[in-house]
């Protein structure tokens, strides 16, 4: 295994699985065909993506925590006159919660990194922490831009379009407003989270390639969701600006599958296809991959819980007796020598012959 | 033992991993100087750890036992059912590499598989294999990979080559920490009779004699018999300290390193002085030989023998009658007792509040565990003025603070040290921000690895920490380390003298001993390490 097989098999993997929908609908097509790309594979994609995580955080629930091991970034809260940090290193509950928003909505953990620069001269070695942010903007660049299409994408759910779409179209595509010469060619107005969307996912797997650590780390299955995402993103950006599909029937579709009535009207081009099997393999993947950190942050006992447990005992559900040597039993080992050291002892000197009686 | 190479030899290192090869076709190759040596059977038998023997890492034979793919199977499966930790940092790491080039243990060797992640990854692939879908199904593709002997040499290898200091976890953006990993896989090494004899040793003496080196009571008390004269050659008063007296008001606790060992006797000595210092003033504290461990060996084998050495402090405690528990200067030992001790051995119901004797201050934050830090203790001192300090007797150091991985990250103790340091010495340089506080180096012998034998890798880990000091070294002159920690006393030294000549290491409370002035003392002309103060220099020594 090396990065040259990563990347194929996961590049292969993901032209077969835009090739399926090409061929089945593009080629053989038919009413069986579209029910089957429209609606049954949709709907099980969906129950697998909602059963799994429900699944998966059930069974990370069922383990305890035994012990409270929360990360401290920051000072602790001690003297009233020394300054806590109850973001980095919470006392309680409310800090807790602070630091959980800052990881979730900023990743502010991530924006501590650095890179490594190691130079070895005639002086010896010296070590520097470089600057380096690009993973951490990449990150927020690429969650968000998800986020925004996503919810971008209720104009197709709902009817009639609910009104943060229309606030989220126009902040997103204020590029409109006649910067962009493109309006005047009939062109949709360009919306800023599809470019971006598809820089940071190629940056996220340029980086695989380029930084030779990460290159080494990187499996397949590191690979595989960031073509799946390109591709979503590219099938869903040509749909918008080249290979226009019926958007109408589209609508209709969705709606149905929402209503639980659902019906594929006609019409609708395969690239749409592509683009929904696409999402549908994605989303049945999620719950058995490493996009599980979605909901795994949410549990991850270094970040959610305080530092406390000086002050607040912490009880660990399975906690059982165990033996230790005792102070009898030291003593009784070596109770002359504590005796003629003049350390007090508990027994005294006869207690001594006698456990040597007991022998 | 291997010759650990010249520091211009080890300075030669390469960050790059193979291009074409990946890391589960590069079998682990045991290298001299880096391993540890295999835990010896009378130390094992000792504590009734499973399967002792002699062992040799280098021999082709590990003998181990003939189930030992059912042992760890089931030791995983406990695992993962009794830590969340253990199962959620299997699920979601997604590989983003942030950790990777975090670790001292990597910075200082160019082996990738001393990356955070892929410590963990050697781990994960297994139980990918085990237990999840894709890994069954796809084996190499899904990143997933059987268990066999050479696995578990890798796993041993790697395991030992960690110091659990958390650094990674800092960084990772879901709080993954690979100490966890580190903590859980050692238990499991454990459980085939794995373990390394630098920490099966003094555990086996900790367990008995109650601490790590072994020494008996009646030599403990000689150790301390000889302190007291040094001190009463340098300041010309008599210490009078109390061993294991019951009805004491405060039991004092700590690293039995410093009792034994250089320069770690002098933090020891610095204590002493303390005391001393405030019984007038209404300090009523014994030591302990049957508590004489701060520090937890048991923690770097399974929570469960952390728990058994830890036990004694409270065992010890309820004993004697005391209100509340004083813990020395140490790293690991607050990681146990702030984060563990509690829930293991607690409540302490039978101790009170902690309520400093000399200023009246309630130690809130520790009014659960009712386990003073020594330096909150003094820095709270010093904030009442109840010391009176002569800081020029430190301005022959310029002193910069080593934070110890434990009390930074897993504590968060930063100001308290500062603040008591800031009091006690004119001359206090930081190192560069990306390499204190919460983000500290460790020493690169911490959890159990400061044995003899691995020093190559022990250096190697140190050279970030190292490397810091350098620099605080060539731009103001740093001529002194200060630490809290008894495991950094005892390795620092080395690992100075290899990458940065020059700089000696200290515990802060041989610099507070040194400023403390005395009534009726003699006119200091050294320090506790017997050298000039400065000005002193001339001095007739009486
Ligand atoms: C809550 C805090 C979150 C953090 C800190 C976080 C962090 C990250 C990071 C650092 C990556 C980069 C992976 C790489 O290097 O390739 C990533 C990838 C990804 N994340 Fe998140 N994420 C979070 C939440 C979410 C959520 C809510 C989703 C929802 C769908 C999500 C979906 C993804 C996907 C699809 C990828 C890209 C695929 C991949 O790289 O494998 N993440 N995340
Ligand atoms: S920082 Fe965390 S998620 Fe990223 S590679 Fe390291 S352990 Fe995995
Ligand atoms: S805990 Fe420390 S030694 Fe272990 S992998 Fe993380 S950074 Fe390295």
């Amino acid at each position: 295994m090396n990065f040259i097989i990563s990347i194929l098999f996961s590049g292969i993997a993901v032209s077969v699985i835009v090739l399926i929908p090409w061929i089945c609908i593009g080629a053989i097509d038919g009413a069986f065909m579209r029910s089957l790309f429209g609606i049954i594979i949709p709907y099980a994609a969906i129950a697998t993506f909602l059963i799994g995580i429900v699944v998966r955080v059930i069974s990370w629930s069922r383990s305890p925590v035994p012990f409270r091991i929360p990360t401290t970034a920051g000072q602790e809260w001690s003297f009233p006159w020394i300054k806590s940090n109850p973001i980095d290193n919470p006392k309680g509950m409310g800090g807790v919660i602070l630091r959980m928003i800052f990881e979730v909505l900023l990743f502010r953990s991530l924006f501590r990194n650095t890179r490594l620069e190691y130079l070895n001269d005639e002086n010896g070695p010296k070590i520097n922490y470089e600057w380096e942010k690009w993973l951490w903007l990449a990150a927020l660049a690429f969650h968000y831009s998800f986020l925004v299409i996503f919810l971008r994408h209720f104009r197709f759910f709902l009817d009639p379009i609910p009104g943060f779409v229309h606030v989220l179209e126009s902040l997103d595509g204020f590029m409109q407003l006649g910067i962009i010469p493109f309006n005047g060619f009939g062109m949709p107005g360009v919306y800023i989270t599809d470019g971006l969307l598809l820089a940071a996912v190629t940056y996220l797997f340029v980086r695989r390639i380029y930084i030779h650590q990460v290159r080494y780390i990187s499996l397949p299955a590191d690979y595989f969701p960031l073509f799946i995402i390109l591709g979503l993103g590219l099938t869903g950006v040509l749909m918008r600006y080249a290979i226009r599909v019926d958007i109408t029937a589209v609508k209709e579709l969705s709606i149905s599958l929402f209503q639980f009535s659902p019906k594929v009207p006609d019409g609708i081009g395969v690239i749409f296809f592509i683009h929904l099997f696409l999402l549908c393999v994605l989303i049945a993947y999620f719950p058995f991959s490493k996009l599980m950190h979605m909901a795994g942050i949410f549990l991850s006992p270094t970040r959610n819980m305080a530092n406390n447990n000086r002050f607040k005992r912490h009880v660990n559900p399975w906690n059982y007796p165990v033996k230790f040597h005792t102070y009898a039993a030291y003593e009784d080992e070596f109770r002359e020598k504590m005796i003629e050291a003049g350390i007090p002892v508990d027994k005294g000197v006869e207690a001594t012959s006698e456990s040597g009686k007991k022998e | 033992m291997a010759d650990t190479p010249k520091p211009e030899k080890t300075a030669r290192i390469n960050h790059i991993p193979p291009l074409m090869k990946g890391w589960m076709d590069t079998p682990v190759e045991i290298k001299p100087g880096i391993y540890c040596y295999g835990a010896k059977p009378k130390n094992t038998k000792a504590v009734g750890m499973p399967y002792p023997k002699e062992w040799n890492p280098t021999d082709d034979d590990w003998q181990l036992p003939e189930n030992w793919k059912d042992i760890i199977d089931e030791g995983l499966r406990d695992r993962r059912d009794k830590y969340r930790s253990m199962k959620l940092f299997m699920d979601i790491c997604v590989r983003c590499g942030a950790c990777a080039d975090k670790c001292h243990f990597f910075i200082g060797s160019g082996d990738p598989k001393n990356m955070p992640v892929l410590r963990a990854e050697l781990f994960r692939s297994v139980y990918r294999k085990k237990f999840t879908l894709g890994g069954k199904i796809f084996g190499k593709f899904a990143g997933a990979r059987d268990l066999d002997e050479d696995v578990l040499k890798e796993w041993w290898y790697y395991l030992y080559q960690c110091t659990e200091c958390r650094r990674c976890s800092i960084f990772c953006p879901y709080g993954i920490d690979t100490a966890e990993v580190t903590i859980l896989g050692r238990e499991l090494t454990n459980l085939v009779g794995l373990n390394i004899d630098w920490i099966a040793g003094p555990v086996a003496n900790c367990n008995r004699t109650g601490n790590h080196l072994g020494i008996q009571p009646h030599a403990y008390i000689d150790m301390l018999d000889f302190f007291v004269d040094e001190i009463e050659d340098i300041t010309g008063l008599r210490m009078e300290p109390d061993i294991n007296r019951k009805g004491a008001e405060i039991l004092f606790v700590t690293p039995s390193g410093d009792v034994f060992a250089d320069p770690g006797t002098f933090t020891a000595m610095g204590y002493l002085m303390l005391f001393h210092y405030l019984k007038s003033l209404g300090l009523d504290i014994t030591w302990s030989t049957y508590a004489s461990e701060g520090g937890n060996f048991g923690f770097f084998t399974s929570h469960e023998m952390a728990k058994r050495l830890n036990a004694k402090m409270y065992s010890e405690a309820e004993r004697l009658g005391v209100k509340w528990i004083l813990g020395g200067e140490c790293g690991h030992m607050w990681r146990v007792i702030n984060q563990y001790m509690d829930t293991f051995n607690g409540p302490p119901d039978f101790m009170e509040e902690p309520v400093s004797p000399i200023t009246g201050t309630k130690f809130k934050n520790a009014n659960a565990t009712k386990l003073v830090h020594i330096v909150e203790f003094t820095a709270d001192l010093m904030k009442h003025n109840k010391l009176k300090l002569d800081k020029s007797r430190n301005d022959h150091l310029k002193v910069t603070f080593h934070d110890s991985c434990n009390t930074a990250r897993a504590m968060g103790f930063l100001e308290e040290p500062r603040y008591v340091l800031n009091n006690v010495c004119n001359n206090f340089y930081e190192m560069p921000p990306n390499t204190i506080r919460e983000q500290t180096f460790c020493c690169g012998s911490g959890s159990g690895l400061n044995a003899g034998e691995n020093m190559e890798v022990r250096m190697r880990g140190g050279l970030p920490r190292a490397n810091a000091v350098k620099y605080v070294h060539e731009k103001f002159g740093v001529n002194m380390l200060s630490c809290i920690c008894a495991i950094d006393r005892a390795v620092l030294p080395n690992s100075m003298d290899y990458w940065v000549p020059g700089v000696d290491v200290c515990g802060l409370h041989e610099l507070v001993a040194n400023a403390l002035v005395f009534e009726g003392e003699k006119k200091r002309t050294l320090d506790l390490r017997a050298e000039y103060l400065p000005g002193m220099e001339d001095e007739e020594d009486v």
